[in-house]
């Protein structure tokens, strides 16, 4: 390559220069930072000067008894919410397709929107109000028509599906928007050909608008594989309490308390090597699928 | 379109519409609920009578929170790290996304580059050597703990870049015979043509600062530090009494617990609210803008 073109090219790599330095810094030096999982590591000493300890955090991990449950809850908390956030967009963006009044296809989009853009602050703060067992409304609906209160964030038989509805309620208008995308995009002659061939609207949606959304949500689903152990952590640690621990606590939320309540470096970095690891696996595969299915690329 | 429309067309259409309308005002909903208990007397929100509209209706739960000094600092802060992360965040985008947005003919190191840029998001190294790091660099309870970690924010990236990549050529190589450089092809001609996604961007950033909450909690020492949604997290979620400090609270006796935590909730989100419809109105075209390739 010519000289000249490469400092024809000098710009663009300053560009970049500034942004380069951070990501390195506060991305990869992380990254680095893995080593505190083979560490007996201590901040004062830093990365280098910590005594190293073998596999000692891992095996002291593989004998907590909490370990399975943690993971437990993670993957089973996430496939719920895979699920849900599949499912519910793809029925409402049919739904929303079906009608015809625009304003009012507007209007709706615009409400269903709305929880996406608000934090799980201000979500779980009205969530713990309305779903308090004593003074919530929703206990309160559920007093009239004669069900007993239920302690939806407390108690550990209703604290999961509570995380996965609430994550759907607050995920799945914003999540329409691709779906309303893809079927905008479908070919408004096929379902001319398919009223020629006699279709109703049901025959239509099976074999014409069905169809049509496919790619985007074979696209989707593989992409969701990446995060079967990302349960959601603003979430759940917003709305959990000691008492739900036991359905609720998950991977980020027990490396929060071990490492940055407890202080144990060590065994909380080694958790976060091993969800890392494994989200990679898993990501690339989705990534992998998702280029081979839908010939995806992200750039 | 003329449709004929059959009986059970007719019924499924009604059906459709109420489903959907019932739909929306579930989202909606407990928005509005705990809307009317801020607004509600401390008696009828502590006995249940608030429904959908405030009940004994009264300011005090928002004069209260109004003249914590707890709630103005923290309100100050989360201002500093939008007034300072906004902008970090917007030109770190620009000047990322425009080279990337090169071909490799036009810029050989473009792959490698991209590839840096987009492992960070399928890998981490998580929360306890960012924290160290965070520790290390010296930046621990300032400002900077809450713009720099983030000051890349690649998914906006990614979109910009794939905006810039659809940008026709011609322009660029025009302004290239004209003997523009680089830095003025970005300025002159990239930036003032992607007016509607840097816009949707910008917003995406804005609500993301505005909304954070864990790294004040983590990277600051003092509460006195703490980002808005920080300050919620402990207040309304948490019950941390050191920063309630319950006497205050019942002195007052118009308000309670559960008046004030639903009108801090709701000046919490308000800004959002304030600038949704704005948003609605953006994002659609510019997310849609810069995800089409080719």
């Amino acid at each position: 390559m010519p000289w000249k073109k490469r400092i024809g090219e000098l710009p663009l790599h300053l560009m970049i220069l500034p942004g380069l330095i951070l990501i390195v810094l506060y991305s990869y030096g992380p990254m680095f930072g893995f080593i505190i999982a083979f560490q007996k590591f201590i901040p004062a000493r830093g990365f280098f000067d910590s005594k190293w300890a073998g596999l000692d955090n891992f095996r002291y991990l593989l004998e907590m008894p909490e370990s399975r449950r943690i993971v437990v809850n993670t993957v089973s908390i996430a496939v719920m919410k895979i699920a849900a956030g599949l499912i519910a967009p793809i029925v409402t963006a049919l739904l929303l397709n079906e009608v015809r009044k625009e304003a009012f296809k507007r209007s709706i989009q615009t409400v269903i929107y709305l929880p996406h853009f608000l934090s799980w602050i201000i979500l779980g703060g009205i969530l713990i109000d309305i779903l308090s067992p004593t003074s919530g409304i929703v206990n309160q609906a559920l007093g009239w028509v004669g069900i007993d209160a239920i302690y939806f964030l407390g108690d550990n038989d209703w604290f999961r599906y509570t995380l996965v509805a609430t994550d759907t309620w607050k995920e799945f208008g914003f999540s329409t928007i691709v779906y309303l995308a893809a079927l905008t995009g479908i070919d408004p002659t096929l379902y001319e050909a398919a009223v020629v061939d006699g279709a109703g609207r049901w025959k239509q949606t099976l074999h014409v608008t069905l169809p049509g959304m496919s790619a985007i949500i074979i696209l989707l689903m593989t992409l969701s594989l990446g995060n079967v152990l990302n349960a959601g952590f603003d979430q759940v640690f917003n709305l959990y309490s000691p008492q739900v621990y036991e359905s609720g606590d998950i991977i980020d939320t027990f490396v929060y308390r071990i490492g940055l309540v407890d202080a144990q470096y060590g065994v909380a970095t080694a958790v976060g090597v091993f969800k890392s690891v494994v989200s990679l696996v898993f990501i690339s595969t989705s990534y992998y699928l998702a280029y081979r299915l839908a010939n995806y690329r992200i750039f | 379109m003329l449709e004929h429309y059959t009986m059970g067309r007719r019924a499924f259409l009604a059906c459709n519409y109420f489903f959907l309308a019932c739909l929306a005002i579930l989202c909606i909903l407990p928005i509005i609920h705990v809307l009317a208990i801020s607004f509600s007397s401390s008696n009828a929100a502590q006995a249940g009578y608030v429904k959908l509209w405030p009940v004994e209706a009264t300011l005090a739960s928002y004069k209260y929170v109004l003249q914590k000094k707890a709630f103005f600092d923290s309100l100050l802060v989360t201002l500093q790290r939008v007034g300072i992360g906004l902008p970090v965040n917007m030109l770190l985008t620009v000047l990322i996304a425009y080279p990337l947005s090169k071909d490799t003919r036009r810029f050989g190191l473009r792959t490698i580059y991209v590839w840096i840029f987009v492992i960070t998001m399928l890998f981490s190294g998580g929360l306890i050597p960012l924290y160290m790091i965070i520790k290390y660099t010296g930046i621990m309870d300032s400002i900077w703990a809450l713009v720099l970690p983030g000051a890349v924010p690649i998914f906006n990236v990614i979109l910009m870049l794939n905006f810039f990549r659809n940008l026709p050529k011609a322009l660029e190589e025009a302004a290239f015979i004209d003997g523009a450089g680089h830095w003025t092809t970005l300025w002159r001609i990239f930036i003032p043509l992607s007016l509607p996604s840097l816009a949707t961007v910008t917003l995406f950033a804005a609500v993301n600062h505005w909304n954070s909450w864990f790294d004040g909690l983590i990277f600051m020492n003092s509460p006195t530090h703490y980002p808005l949604q920080s300050y919620l997290q402990t207040v309304v979620i948490n019950r941390d009494l050191s920063l309630v400090s319950s006497g205050d609270i019942s002195s007052l006796g118009e308000i309670n617990e559960r008046t004030s935590k639903a009108a801090q909730i709701f000046l919490g989100a308000l800004p959002i609210l304030l600038v949704y419809p704005l948003l609605q109105r953006f994002f659609m075209k510019g997310i849609v803008l810069g995800s089409v390739k080719e």
